[in-house]
């Protein structure tokens, strides 16, 4: 079990590395380093000053490794555009983006496997088909649309909830959390319903779909034979069956809400890592750019590493140290 | 006029399985009927889709959608239960009827162990406390012959081979002391070495507790082995039933006759196996008349039109017109029909 999570945290750093090498590479072939910091009217000299003193003249090699070294202390240099360290603009912006994302991932988990437990349970209700149907809409629907929808039914028609903005933050040290105040909880109903809906649909349909399989095992067939209760069977047997696949999808899923939620938070004007980096992009401020690429890499990295704990929890095939005994 | 130890455990009458398909409905079981007796052990034998393992399902009442019982009726130690409701059902199921299913790599729970299969089903269907139930459950199996149980009870199914397996999921079909149990091919997907244990066992438990057992399997060793009875089954019909020996040694159905002649023997000189030709008709293509008689090497007019009723022959009951033929009818060309070999 303990080579499996090395060999999990081995594969994870070499994503990590490969991605850095991408960060790496924006800052040669995005645009000309020394000339964003200086401006088209910096002399020769000082061109070669800057250069001299950012390490440009290095052999390739040195340089990434001191980039790598750097980015590993939480040092991504400074913003082309505002002139500050880009990892306090991300430490800034990082507690709007993560409460949005783990809100929404919760809302999408929790609802989506109970309603696709439901459909699949109630396979033939009229209730069941009915979410089903809706979770079609769901997919196909682009979530910039939904969000929009929200905004014009419960900010312009009804004026129940703000449009746009966290509302008022409590900050705890460096920490600014929205959860504290009613304003601040009112503000996340919209953008968390816009980020984790198509999150939702697609869990429903993963969990009904894997459910309905495991429900035609024979070892349903068998406690069945036994006379176990059909409550139990679903619940106790079917359902921890079914999540072992559902989590790994949704593990990636989740990962993805985090890393993209640059769409709600556009449309919500969330003050959140998302804006940041459209801002960003507009701007051609590389350093933002590459350590939002490797923020991003890291959230994958982290949720595929806590998925494949979970997965060991809930499958005891893999804890006795061979993998290959799971199917 | 039945005594107490006359009436059969269970008693399936007329049973009939039909599956409704798009194109059309098809009969699974057409008209099954058997008894079991206390502690008996029927064999039922027949090829692949004869209706074995359907006919186990639906007296356990686990018949899949869109199959349903069509009509007859299933009896258990006197009480009809093919029509009880499903909750009045289920307290059936485990409790008074077991089931062994034919793969133990799959009948057991991957996620859940052992013990936590075995204590769930004991409380399930008993009142004892959850460290009875344990005791219980280590007691068991002991009893099926998993070795240190109380050590190897918290082990997870992937940590048992297959006979292992095996003999755990006959621990939990014994868990609240059925009295009759359905083994759907318990030694199909085990090693030959390890079948004739796992049948020894299966035949020892039942014995020791008195249970009756209906054995469903395709290898006749087997059954010459263990059954008291056999059924051999066609095309969702009984075609001939009758004590072992006389089943085995000398069948009287002409389709028993193929199903025995082509086990091989490794006494006396070395016979020709016997193959039956061609294959078991279809659900969607039963000829009429008699569902035998395209193979059929004994096959009259009579066969083509009617569809033979079981008629009872000495201990036995067979449905082939070749044992109840009215002298006037006598295809002379058949000559008289032989009734034992």
């Amino acid at each position: 079990m303990l080579a499996y999570i090395l060999r999990s945290l081995m594969q994870g750093l070499v994503v990590m590395l490969a991605v850095a090498f991408i960060a790496f590479s924006m800052f040669r072939f995005v645009g000309d380093p020394v000339v964003n910091m200086l401006g088209q009217e910096a002399t020769l000299q000082d061109r070669a000053e800057l250069t001299e003193r950012l390490g440009l003249n290095d052999p390739v090699p040195l340089q990434f490794a001191r980039f790598v070294g750097d980015a590993a202390q939480g040092d991504f240099g400074i913003s082309y555009r505002q002139g500050r360290k880009v990892s306090s603009l991300i430490l800034e912006r990082l507690p709007a983006t993560v409460e949005l994302a783990v809100l929404s991932a919760i809302f999408a988990f929790v609802l989506g496997v109970a309603l696709g437990v439901y459909a699949a349970i109630r396979r033939d209700g009229w209730i069941a088909n009915l979410v089903m149907s809706l979770s079609l809409i769901g997919v196909s629907l682009p979530t910039f649309l939904i969000g929009i929808g929200l905004i014009y039914i419960f900010a312009v028609e009804l004026r129940w909830l703000p449009s746009f903005g966290r509302g008022d933050t409590v900050a705890l040290g460096w920490w600014t959390t929205g959860l504290l105040t009613a304003s601040g909880l009112k503000s996340l109903i919209m953008p968390v319903l816009t980020l984790g809906f198509l999150q939702l649909t697609l869990i429903m349909r993963l969990v009904r779909s894997e459910m309905l399989e495991v429900m035609r095992a024979d070892f349903i067939r068998f406690a069945r034979a036994r006379g176990i209760p059909e409550r139990r069977i679903e619940f106790r047997h079917a359902l921890r069956n079914t999540l072992i696949p559902v989590i790994t999808i949704a593990g990636v899923q989740l990962g993805g809400v985090i890393a993209f939620a640059i769409v709600t938070e556009t449309v919500f004007q969330w003050p959140g890592l998302g804006a940041l980096f459209v801002n960003a992009v507009q701007f051609v401020d590389v350093p933002v750019m590459s350590a939002y690429l490797l923020f991003v890499a890291f959230v994958f990295v982290l949720t595929s590493l806590i998925v494949d704990l979970i997965y060991v929890a809930l499958d005891p095939r893999l804890r006795s140290g061979n993998p290959a005994m799971a199917k | 006029m039945q005594s107490e130890a006359a009436i059969p455990v269970l008693s399936v009458r007329d049973l009939t399985v039909e599956f409704v398909t798009r194109r059309g409905t098809l009969r699974a079981l057409d008209r099954v009927s058997f008894d079991v007796a206390r502690g008996e052990v029927l064999g039922v034998v027949g090829e692949s889709g004869a209706g074995k393992s359907v006919t186990g399902s639906a007296i356990i009442g686990l018949i899949d959608p869109p199959g349903r019982i069509a009509g007859g009726e299933v009896v258990l130690s006197g009480e009809r239960i093919d029509n009880l409701p499903d909750e009045a059902m289920r307290k059936v199921r485990g409790r008074r009827i077991g089931m062994i299913f034919q793969d133990p790599l799959t009948s057991l729970n991957p996620l859940y162990r052992i013990s936590e299969q075995l204590i769930e089903t004991i409380r399930v269907h008993t009142d004892l406390s959850a460290a009875q139930a344990r005791a219980r459950a280590i007691a068991l199996l002991d009893e099926v012959g998993i070795p240190a149980p109380e050590r190897r009870i918290d082990s997870y199914p992937h940590e048992f081979s297959g006979g292992m397996r095996q003999r755990v999921v006959i621990a939990l079909a014994l868990c609240a002391e059925p009295d009759f149990i359905i083994a759907d091919e318990p030694t199909t997907a085990l090693d030959v070495s390890v079948q004739a244990q796992i049948i020894a066992l299966i035949k020892r438990l039942c014995k020791e507790r008195g249970t009756s057992v209906m054995l469903v399997t395709h290898d006749m060793g087997v059954i010459a082995e263990t059954a008291d009875r056999v059924a051999v089954m066609y095309a969702g019909r009984v075609a001939e039933i009758g004590p072992v020996r006389d089943v085995v040694k000398a069948p009287l159905h002409p389709y028993a006759k193929g199903l025995m002649g082509a086990i091989p023997s490794l006494e006396g000189e070395a016979k020709r196996l016997v193959q039956i030709p061609g294959t078991m008709p279809r659900l969607s293509a039963i000829p009429p008349g008699c569902a035998f008689n395209p193979r059929c090497a004994q096959v009259f007019a009579r066969c083509h039109v009617e569809q033979p009723e079981l008629i009872a022959v000495g201990d036995r009951r067979v449905a082939c017109h070749l044992y109840d033929m009215p002298q006037s009818l006598h295809d002379a060309s058949h000559g008289k029909p032989e009734i034992a070999a």
